[in-house]
Order: C-alpha cells, then sequence, then structure tokens
C-alpha cells in the first residue's frame, strides 16, 4: 500500500514536471514531435532509476560516514555526469541498436535538472534503497508521461491558426498550464 | 561591444527567461511571490558572477576536451557556498526555495554563460556580463513573482493591497505556465516594436 501511495503520488498527483517543475528544459525542448519525446522518456526511465540507486549508495555509505554531507551537490552532479558517459560508452559496445534509438539524447540528461532532482528528494524524504528505486522509477513515468501527452499536443498544434503574437513558446506554455489544471484533478487522489 | 551594452543585454534584448528560455525550472517553480523571485535570482547571480570570473581566469590551463566537468565543479563549489551561507542566515527563504538551490548548478544559464563567454573573454568582461545576466534573471523572476502573487494573493513583497482571495490558480503550479506565457508575449511584442 505504502508502495501504490508512492507511485500514484509521484505519477499523477505530484508530477515532476507539471506539479514540480524539474526537467522543464527537455519538456520543452524535445517536446515537438511525440517519436524523439518517446526515445528522451526512454533514456530518461534508464538513467533516472540508475543514478537514484548509485547516489544513494554513495551518500549512505560514504558521504554520511565520513561526515561531507556538504559535498552532496558536488558528488551528485559528478557521478551523474559520469554515469551519463558511462551509459553511453556501454551501450554503444552492447546494444547499438539501443544506443541508435538513445544516443543523441543522454547527452542532454545530465543537464536535466529532474534526475539531480530525484536524487536530492530521495535523501530529503528519508527513503530507503527499495522506496527510493520506486520513487524514482515512477517520477520517471511521471516524467515519460508528461511529455509524451504534451508532444502529441503539440504536434497538433502545429496546424491550428495560433494569433501572431502567441506563436511558439507563449502557446506552447499555455498549454503546459492547461495540462498542469488537467493533473490538479487527481489532487484528491492521495492525501 | 561596450560594455554597457554587455551589461545591459541581459534585461530584454537576450534576457535569459524571456529571450533565451533558459533556466525554465527555477523560473516556473520559485516564482509564488516577488520575494521569492528575487531572492532565487540574487542567488543564481552570485554563481554566475563567481563561475564567469573563475572560469575566465583558469580557461587557460583547463583542457579543452574536459572542460565542460571542470565547469560544472566550479559551479558546484559555488552553488554549495549559497546554499550553506543561505542556511545560516536567510532560513526561511532557504526553506521556501528550497531544493532549487542545490539545482541551481544544472540551471542552463550558468553553464551556457560559462561555455559561451566566459571562456572566450577576458576576466573583467565576463564578471560584467555575469552581473548583468544574473541581474537580467533576477529582474525577469521577479516580475513574473510579482504578477502573480498581485494575481493570485493580491499583495505584492507580501503586503496586501486588494481585498479578498485573489485568483488562488495563480498561485498554484498552472498559473506559472500561464503568467510566463502571457509575459514573454509581450516582451515579444515589445522587442519587436523597438528594432
Amino acid at each position: 500500500m505504502e508502495y501504490f501511495t508512492i507511485v500514484t503520488s509521484a505519477i499523477f498527483v505530484n508530477n515532476i514536471v507539471l506539479a514540480q517543475f524539474l526537467g522543464i528544459c527537455p519538456f520543452l525542448g524535445v517536446s515537438s514531435k511525440v517519436e524523439t519525446a518517446i526515445g528522451m522518456s526512454a533514456a530518461v526511465v534508464f538513467v533516472m532509476t540508475l543514478a537514484t540507486i548509485v547516489t544513494y549508495l554513495i551518500q549512505n555509505y560514504i558521504l554520511i560516514p565520513l561526515n561531507i554531507g556538504f559535498m552532496q551537490t558536488v558528488t551528485y552532479i559528478l557521478v551523474i555526469a559520469s554515469l551519463v558517459q558511462m551509459v553511453e560508452i556501454i551501450l554503444k559496445k552492447v546494444s547499438p541498436a539501443l544506443y541508435q534509438a538513445l544516443g543523441v539524447f543522454l547527452p542532454l540528461i545530465t543537464t536535466n535538472c529532474a534526475i539531480l532532482g530525484v536524487a536530492i528528494l530521495v535523501i530529503q524524504k528519508n527513503f530507503n534503497l527499495l522506496q527510493s528505486v520506486v520513487f524514482a522509477v515512477a517520477n520517471a513515468v511521471g516524467f515519460a508521461l508528461a511529455l509524451i501527452i504534451f508532444s502529441g499536443i503539440r504536434e497538433h498544434l502545429d496546424l491550428v491558426d495560433v494569433p501572431e503574437g502567441m506563436k511558439g513558446v507563449p502557446v506552447a506554455l499555455l498549454t503546459a498550464g492547461l495540462l498542469s489544471l488537467a493533473f490538479m484533478g487527481f489532487a484528491g487522489l492521495v492525501k | 561591444m561596450t560594455q554597457w551594452k554587455n551589461f545591459t543585454k541581459g534585461f530584454l534584448r537576450e534576457n535569459p527567461v524571456f529571450i533565451l528560455l533558459l533556466g525554465m525550472c527555477p523560473t516556473l517553480g520559485v516564482t509564488t511571490s516577488a520575494i521569492n523571485g528575487l531572492g532565487m535570482g540574487l542567488a543564481t547571480t552570485f554563481v554566475l558572477v563567481m563561475a564567469n570570473l573563475v572560469i575566465s581566469l583558469v580557461k587557460d590551463i583547463i583542457p579543452n576536451k574536459v572542460r565542460i566537468p571542470c565547469f560544472i565543479v566550479i559551479i558546484a563549489a559555488f552553488v554549495t557556498i549559497v546554499d550553506l551561507v543561505m542556511a545560516a542566515y536567510f532560513q526561511a527563504l532557504h526553506e521556501q526555495l528550497g531544493i532549487f538551490i542545490p539545482l541551481i548548478v544544472v540551471n542552463c544559464i550558468v553553464l551556457a554563460r560559462a561555455e559561451a563567454f566566459a571562456s572566450k573573454n577576458t576576466v573583467l568582461t565576463s564578471i560584467i556580463d555575469g552581473v548583468g545576466m544574473g541581474l537580467g534573471f533576477s529582474f525577469a523572476l521577479t516580475i513574473l513573482g510579482g504578477l502573480r502573487e498581485i494575481l493570485g494573493s493580491g499583495a505584492i513583497f507580501g503586503h496586501k493591497f486588494i481585498a479578498g482571495d485573489g485568483i488562488l490558480i495563480f498561485v498554484l503550479a498552472p498559473g506559472a505556465f500561464i503568467a510566463l506565457a502571457y509575459l514573454i508575449a509581450i516582451v515579444n511584442k515589445i522587442n519587436k516594436s523597438s528594432i
């Protein structure tokens, strides 16, 4: 039941993009086509889960025992950056097909604040390892859901006659606002 | 380009939020009130200026291939300083901004200015660029925060001047997107008519 709460809360109620405003850059940047949105989502699911596990272990077995908690930000960003590089190299060797699909999105992920954000949130919420993994996967799915819905809407938006001043970014942001409004409907789902 | 132009470009012509669309996460996430926007803006300005200063000093020592990781470590060091200082002296604001303080490290503006400007220019020019861009970012965040505060709770910087509850939606998540959409449209209009 506890895990069910974590999952529904992360995907619907506190959606990482639409309610917590993490990962807005890729949300606006790679959402013009559904295909690229799916690729980006897959890469985020993969990296977010890995990064959260690794940073969780580092926090609890290195930073806390050595009493250097203040190094959190520096350590995390370095770990995430090198992890992304490593994933890229391994994928290239092991699964060229997957690399083809995710390759271009991997470098972009380092500066996706959703990854670092989730890694820090897990520590702030005092989750144990299993809860952290569930939380990371659920948030990544939430990100994917928001991104794919948004890109679907944006594809249709291209065909619509938008007022001159609102073309491009403003109308995309308005759409995101309405989507966020729709997600607020889930608010009563989890206490 | 004169230094004055270099300084002022961050406000409208190359405003990081309205024109370059960098650093959108803190822009949308913390601007529930004008004071939060200003606090976040100034914290980012400090990191921007210090990172630009250090990076323009060490740009010749850093090998080209590993420059991005080096930049990130320098930025992360200053973000940690800001985080600790704010936790010590501005506890209430620090709690309000929460996770977005450590996230300055992945704010695209800081890395973008480091990569596109500080790594190619002299120390003084880089500092001025950092101050200008930082104040432009603070300016945008304060405007957006102020707008949302006025519409959402009828107050500005915590001083209530309209009786009643205001339009609650502007303080909640969707209001951030909607308010920013119209602000960007207005800035585009201003920029178009001034050229």
